[in-house]
């Protein structure tokens, strides 16, 4: 053990005194007033940020002491799921051209013009085969007047027989996307919100994904089904014409399709896959709905969603209802049958029901994201993040231990090697967490894993400057200085060291902070933090302390 | 109290041959065990894949596990213990972006109970979709990139007081990297392509100090990397911030002898290099040591009580800041000293 003390007894130190004392008393006295002044704006500027992180950090330890939040904590500590989906804005694209050559059959059949071949091809385009000059004619002026948005991009002509490609021009092609993509932002917030999740964060990343964080989440199978689902409802007819088993393996017949109803029974969990038969071309789609809700059936006690259409969906689904009478209707959600009642009679105020074998939760959900409405394009998860919330505790516990564990270690190491002066450093050290706490909660920036482990990493780093300053007056004492003139010199040449030894640690902390994600940002963000305080609170927190100390206690040992 | 003995003579210089060796020889092996293992490990965050934690109620063995995942058709998984053995807490990787849905969930579970006897809790779903993958590499190496750009800013203007000198340095280091990316290429090329010219701009300028420090830290990132190469650890984003941290961490070391040479020089202007740098090093060993054991302790915390998730992060701590401030003292000032032995010159 070794230690430096220096007493007003020791020849040398007197020595020093003396000469300062003796011949400039001015220099001195205006040195000390100048010292004052410097320690009462610094002590102003220490008590401000201490009572404002105090404050601040306040609602986390006690919440609703006063309305401010607590610190955010990442999904990695408070669990919860964070994805990341792509709209196939591509799919738009393809279903806008498909209704265009839906309309186009259609205009052309009430202005009895034949054509040959009307189809989508190569995804995004429509081809026309058309026979005959009338027909041709009565087909140019169509395309004329009501579809002046599509690109002609080849023309053959071989006698009589038109050969048309079109598409539609880039822009518009641009904004379905552009529109489908912000109409997915809007619906899954839609569902989100109505399915509850506190402080969701949804929003655009680039041209067509989104990011999702939901904090807290404990049901996250529910909440990923509820997000991912199309929810495109149709209406069809069932093609009766023929048994869908047979049609399976004899060939679907033009114009139908073979979808399947997917059932799972309760008790044996075994899934059960029903094919049926059914014309393409949807009758009616989800788009007319205004509201849908989740009714128990007295009969079965059975849970059902009810949906009710608007005034022009009403009308569709009357039409439909008073022409097909004892045929069957197939209720289809994004290509599952749901259920294929038999029309009994004409059905007027737009209700009807979906029924199936949900249980409440399923039945809750389904009337969710109809409500909220379809997806205007599929989407796809191209990142999933799901904590579980007792991993997120055990996190948040070991994260603390291991914090606890070193910052205890360090403050006994400092106050056990530098003395008196160490427990200064230490106190300096809780000051500093307190401001990093406090600037945490403040910002409301998200304390992540990785985040904890930053700001043990600045226990550690923080000592640094301590250390620095400390090494300092201890050299500066070891060449006969005084306390007073030993810490002023020691403080004066470590500062510039303390600035920009932190500087390129605080760079890779910007740097990470503007590239990083989740977790990474978390740690960038207590990093940095942390860098800034502990280099205020080094050179402005326990400076005072230590002028306290020499200039009021008028110390003349300094144990460090 | 006092570790180093005041007026400690250490011949650090003189040990230089010795250290040159050590340091030599941990980079091969890094180097051997990259090309053994066909590069750096990357985790699901940059390679794209699903990973699974799963934690079970008794010990159950990883065989048993694995004969679960075939049932689900991820027999290609890679299966390991995670965190404390105590905790029957194990990691299920692929690398197959798996669609994890009610379905998957339940049917993982059922095929564990089968084939363990042993109901898991899933505790944590990641799942990186390739396109995302590249996007994460891409920022990453972003990172990196405007890490080392800033920071050979930095070191070239703080070491030499040369601040115009500096922003050329950066203006040559922009164009340069810009003229390569005209050609589509790799990033992590572009990477070591900037740090070559970084490296031949301090030559060429006689930057001695930046450069002894670039070499310093190219030495601490290589034998990281080799570290997580040869103990089969895996990169990932936190692992990037880690290895970022390192370099600001093992520069401050070197900043602040650097600082204490140069206040030295101007003291002893008759003494040779090697003395001034000998006795630098020795004048700042004591807070060296101070800093980095505090630092070490509260990493060796993180370590040991950290749990699983941030065990791999404390390692590459623990293995940087180990090898950072051996390298400020062994590499970083030998290498001055010989750079200054060559040009004759003294500043």
């Amino acid at each position: 053990m070794f230690s430096i003390t220096l007493c007003p007894s020791t020849p040398l130190t007197r020595r020093v005194q003396g000469a300062r004392s003796g011949h400039k008393p001015a220099e001195v006295l205006n040195e000390r007033n100048r010292s004052l002044k410097l320690f009462s704006w610094k002590l102003i500027l220490s008590v401000a940020v201490i009572i404002a992180a105090t404050i601040y950090i306040l609602p986390t330890i006690n919440p609703g002491i006063w309305p401010h939040k607590k610190i955010n904590l990442g999904l990695d500590l408070q669990g919860g799921m964070h994805l990341v989906l792509e709209v196939e804005t591509e799919k738009a694209v393809e279903s806008t051209i498909e209704r265009i050559s839906n309309d186009l059959k259609g205009i052309l059949r009430t202005k009895h013009i034949s054509f040959a071949a009307i189809e989508r091809t190569e995804e995004t385009k429509i081809s026309v085969a058309l026979q005959g000059q009338e027909n041709i004619d009565g087909f140019e002026k169509i395309l004329d007047k009501e579809f002046r948005e599509l690109r002609i991009l080849s023309r053959t002509r071989d006698n009589d027989l038109l050969k048309i490609s079109m598409d539609l021009p880039d822009e518009a092609t641009d904004s379905i996307k552009k529109l489908a993509a912000a109409q997915a932002l809007e619906t899954i917030r839609n569902r989100i919100d109505q399915f509850g999740v506190s402080e969701p964060d949804i929003r655009m990343q680039g041209e067509n994904r989104i990011l999702i964080q939901l904090p807290g989440v404990t049901d996250t199978q529910r909440a990923k089904e509820l997000i991912g689902k199309t929810a495109l409802l149709e209406f069809k007819l069932l093609d009766e014409s023929r048994e869908p088993e047979l049609a399976l393996s004899e060939g679907v017949p033009p114009g139908s399709e073979i979808l399947y109803e997917i059932r799972e029974d309760a008790q044996t969990k075994r899934v059960v896959k029903r094919p049926y038969l059914v014309k393409k071309g949807a009758l009616l789609t989800g788009s007319y709905l205004t509201d849908a809700s989740v009714q128990i059936d007295s009969q079965y006690n059975e849970p059902y969603v009810s949906i009710d259409f608007d005034k022009k969906g009403a009308r569709i689904f009357e039409n439909i209802t008073e022409e097909n009478v004892k045929k069957r209707l197939a209720i289809v959600l994004d290509n599952k049958v749901y259920s294929a009642p038999v029309i009994q009679e004409k059905i007027s105020g737009g209700h009807a029901r979906i029924t199936g074998s949900f249980t409440t939760e399923d039945a809750r959900d389904l009337a969710i994201i109809l409500r909220a409405g379809a997806l205007p394009a599929p989407v796809k998860m191209l990142e999933e993040r799901t904590v579980g919330p007792s991993l997120g505790t055990d996190s948040i516990n070991k994260g603390l231990l291991s914090m606890w564990v070193g910052g205890l270690l360090v403050l006994l190491f400092m106050a056990f090697y530098y003395k008196w002066s160490g427990v200064v450093a230490d106190i300096a050290l809780m000051f500093n967490i307190v401001i990093i706490a406090g600037t945490l909660a403040a910002f409301q920036a998200t304390l992540t894993l990785p985040g904890i482990a930053g700001i043990i990493l600045t226990i550690g780093m923080a000592v640094d400057a301590n250390v620095l300053v400390f090494e300092r007056i201890r050299e500066e004492m070891f060449l006969g200085k005084t306390p007073r003139a030993a810490i002023d010199a020691g403080y004066e040449r470590a500062t510039l060291t303390i600035l920009d030894s932190n500087i390129t640690t605080l760079i890779a902390g910007l740097v990470l902070f503007q590239f990083g994600t989740g977790p990474v940002k978390g740690f960038a963000v207590t990093l940095s933090i942390g860098i800034i305080s502990s280099v205020f609170t080094v050179l402005v927190m326990s400076r005072i302390i230590f002028d306290y100390f020499l200039y009021y206690r008028k110390i003349k040992k300094l144990s460090i | 109290m006092e570790l180093i003995k005041r007026g400690i003579n250490i011949d650090f210089i003189g040990k230089r041959y010795i250290a040159f060796a050590i340091s030599g020889l941990l980079i091969i092996i890094s180097i051997l065990s990259l090309i053994v293992r066909g590069g750096p490990q990357y985790g699901i965050d940059f390679a794209g894949g699903t990973l699974i934690q799963l934690k079970f109620k008794t010990p159950v063995e990883i065989g048993k596990i694995k004969t679960g995942l075939s049932a689900m058709n991820l027999s290609n998984s890679s299966v390991q213990i995670f965190g404390d053995e105590e905790e029957n807490e194990f990691l299920v990787r692929t690398n197959a972006p798996v669609t994890t849905n009610k379905e998957f969930s339940q049917s993982l579970e059922e095929a564990l109970i089968t084939a363990t006897g042993n109901g898991a809790e899933i505790r944590r779903i990641e799942m990186v979709g390739p396109q995302v993958g590249k996007d994460l590499q891409g920022k990453a190496l972003f990172a990196i990139f405007y890490s080392l750009l800033f920071i050979a800013i930095y070191i070239s203007g703080r070491f030499e007081f040369k601040w115009m000198l500096s922003g050329l340095t950066a203006a040559v280091l922009m164009g340069s990297v810009y003229f390569l990316s005209l050609f589509k290429i790799n990033l992590a090329v572009l990477i070591a392509a900037a740090l070559l010219v970084t490296f031949a701009i301090f030559w060429q300028l006689n930057l001695k100090y930046a450069m002894a420090a670039i070499v310093a830290l190219a030495h601490d990132v290589m034998i990281t990397v080799g570290m997580f190469s040869i103990f089969d650890k895996e990169f990932s984003l936190p692992i990037v911030a880690a290895i970022l941290t390192i370099i600001g961490y093992s520069l401050n070391d070197t900043i602040i002898i650097f600082d204490r040479i140069r206040e030295n020089l101007k003291k002893h202007t008759k003494s040779p290099l090697a003395f001034v740098i000998n006795r630098s090093v020795n004048e700042t060993l004591s807070r060296t040591i101070l800093t980095s054991g505090t630092t070490l302790l509260v990493v060796i915390a993180l370590f040991i009580l950290g749990g699983g998730i941030i065990h791999d992060f404390a390692f590459a701590l623990l293995v940087g800041i180990t090898v950072g401030t051996y390298s400020t003292v062994y590499v970083a000032s030998p290498i001055l000293n010989a750079w200054q032995g060559k040009t004759k010159k003294r500043r």
